[in-house]
């Protein structure tokens, strides 16, 4: 019997699940996109770790967590900081670090933002389902029996594709990660279902975070929005970062769970740039929206990725 | 139907092609056709493809594929000279098992019409239907071709537990819930066949586009299905 290179969870803490890049090309059947929901966290923590970008990893929500190392590795943390010790030693975020044979790695829960990424030399090696290892809790697949992980599970891991990048990441690429962020959006697919004032309202007002937040959504409270004809929909294609707007005039703004077709006004869209921003958010926190245009979201879009390519070369 | 169709803006990585605003099989067929054309022509940089009732939603990575490249591909895709649509599959028929245990609210909604079970059944499985979309939940097919005679407001208190390859109607929908979950349909009978089943080579049985038909069977044959299903 070969003894496979793992990582066994001491403590997932509140929410933890395997996450890779997400479940491509089976949207059309219902499946949802899952994934990180910071997809630059999960990005960075695997290259910085010497992974491809489709490897899996772990999203972990809040903190709490504690895993231990049954073979040496090579790990990453990135997303929301924390103080997190290695075998008592501390542990740089968006940093590559070496773990040895029975070594211990745990991560507060304390701290701002909410999901921490641990990407390890090799990736999470458990069977794909529809081609991904992300977890979809509410269908009950992919990841660790589509579920959350508990205490004692035992993750295997691939073997290492390439090497690790020794070198801190530049603070310029590193998402600006706030309590109170500002989310650039593009008006549409449905801008016209707002009327004059609820446009500028939607575009001034600050929403805090409820405490409905999760991997689908999170809902927003604040002064309602006024819609012109109501708030539903014939049933159409839905994506993260789309902001809903629903009959009582709140706005949710979807997450990589979310359902693949709905019946509520889209308003606007979050840019894929800012997607980071959305997922750090934490009941309580304060967003609000400002607006773009594709353009604008574009060269962010275009500058980062040359950015990030270019410190990954 | 639109005279010609609307380009709407899902943030800097999606796109919305949106044909109408109602629910009709022509509009549907526009939806179909672009994404089967875009399917199969596989473009780097379109990754990922989601026909609803009236609208595709296209998901592309501006690196790869910009914008304006990306409304290029999909006017040729919808020019009448364009690539031609991949063939129809063939008509998929849907075993069910009506009424008992298996369709708890055949009887009711068969009174709600007026009619006799038989007749409801009759004109349940008499139609081709169209799968117009794959949506709410994963492999859940919304049907459209549903008889007038048979449209039914939904049940006014939702079941917590709706099993698996349960057949409902609500409204003028009739469709098949893959997975058990809470719902408010009327649930006239049950298919043996599994819908979606994430382990399987070919998860789904069913795709937007498909034709679908269903055809009544005894216990018997329902239980053959599912024994063999498990082989």
């Amino acid at each position: 019997m070969t003894v496979r290179k793992c990582i066994r969870i001491l403590d997932p803490g509140p929410l933890a699940t395997v996450q890779d890049r997400g479940r491509w090309g089976f949207r059309s059947w219902g499946v949802p996109l899952s994934g990180a929901m910071d997809p630059l966290a999960l990005r960075f923590a695997n290259l910085l770790a010497g992974n491809g970008e489709a490897a899996a990893g772990l999203e972990i929500a809040v903190g709490g967590f504690r895993a231990e190392f049954l073979c040496a590795a090579v790990f990453c943390l990135a997303g929301a900081v924390r103080e997190a010790l290695i075998d008592g030693s501390p542990v740089e975020f968006w940093r590559a670090c070496s773990a040895k044979e029975g070594s211990i790695l745990s991560v507060d829960f304390r701290g701002p933002g909410l999901r921490i990424y641990l990407a390890v030399s090799g990736g999470i090696d458990l069977p794909p389902v529809m081609g991904s290892r992300s977890t979809y809790l509410r269908g009950g697949f992919g990841g660790l029996s589509g579920r959350a992980l508990r205490a004692l599970d035992l993750l295997p891991l691939g073997n290492q594709e390439g090497r690790p990048v020794d070198r801190p990441v530049p603070e310029e690429i590193v998402p600006d990660y706030s309590p109170e962020p500002v989310l650039r959006a593009i008006p549409g697919p449905q801008d016209e279902r707002l009327s004059r004032r609820g446009r500028t309202a939607f575009f001034t007002e600050q929403y805090e975070v409820s405490s409905r937040t999760d991997r689908m959504g999170m809902a927003l409270s604040g002064a309602p929005l006024e819609l012109t004809g109501g708030a539903d929909i014939i049933s159409d294609g839905t994506c993260p970062g789309a902001v809903q707007v629903h009959g009582n005039g709140q706005p949710t703004i979807l997450g990589a769970d979310c359902q693949t077709t709905g019946g509520y006004v889209k308003f606007a869209t979050v840019i894929s740039s800012d997607l980071p921003l959305v997922a750090q958010l934490a009941p309580g926190d304060r967003v609000r929206f400002e607006e773009t245009d594709l353009w604008s979201a574009r060269e962010i879009y275009m500058k980062n990725e040359y950015l990030i390519r270019r410190f990954f070369r | 139907m639109y005279s010609k169709p609307k380009v709407l803006l899902c943030g800097d990585t999606g796109v919305t092609i949106e044909f109408g605003d109602r629910i009709d099989p022509e509009t549907n067929r526009l939806v179909r056709r672009l994404f089967r054309v875009l399917q199969s022509a596989n473009h780097p940089g379109i990754s990922d493809l989601n026909p609803t009732y009236r609208s595709l939603f296209i998901q592309y990575d501006p690196w790869v594929c910009s914008f304006e490249r990306l409304l290029q591909i999909v006017d040729r895709a919808l020019s009448p000279g364009g690539p031609p649509e991949p063939q129809t599959a063939s008509i998929k028929d849907i075993p069910v098992r009506y009424g008992g245990e298996f369709g708890p609210d055949l009887e009711e909604v068969a009174d709600y019409h007026k009619i006799e079970v038989g007749e409801l059944i009759r004109l349940h499985c008499a139609p081709v239907y169209q799968v117009y979309m794959i949506g709410f939940t994963p492999g859940f097919a919304y049907l459209g071709g549903l008889d007038k005679k048979l449209h039914t407001p939904r049940k006014k208190e939702p079941r917590k537990k709706v099993f698996a390859g349960s057949v409902g109607i609500a409204d003028q929908q009739t469709g098949i819930y893959p997975i058990e979950s809470p719902g408010g349909w009327q649930i006239i009978g049950r298919t043996p066949l599994r819908l979606f089943d994430p382990g399987r080579e070919a998860p789904f049985l069913l795709q937007a586009g498909d034709s679908v038909r269903f055809r009544p069977v005894s216990e018997e044959e329902t239980w053959q299905y599912l024994w063999e299903s498990l082989q």
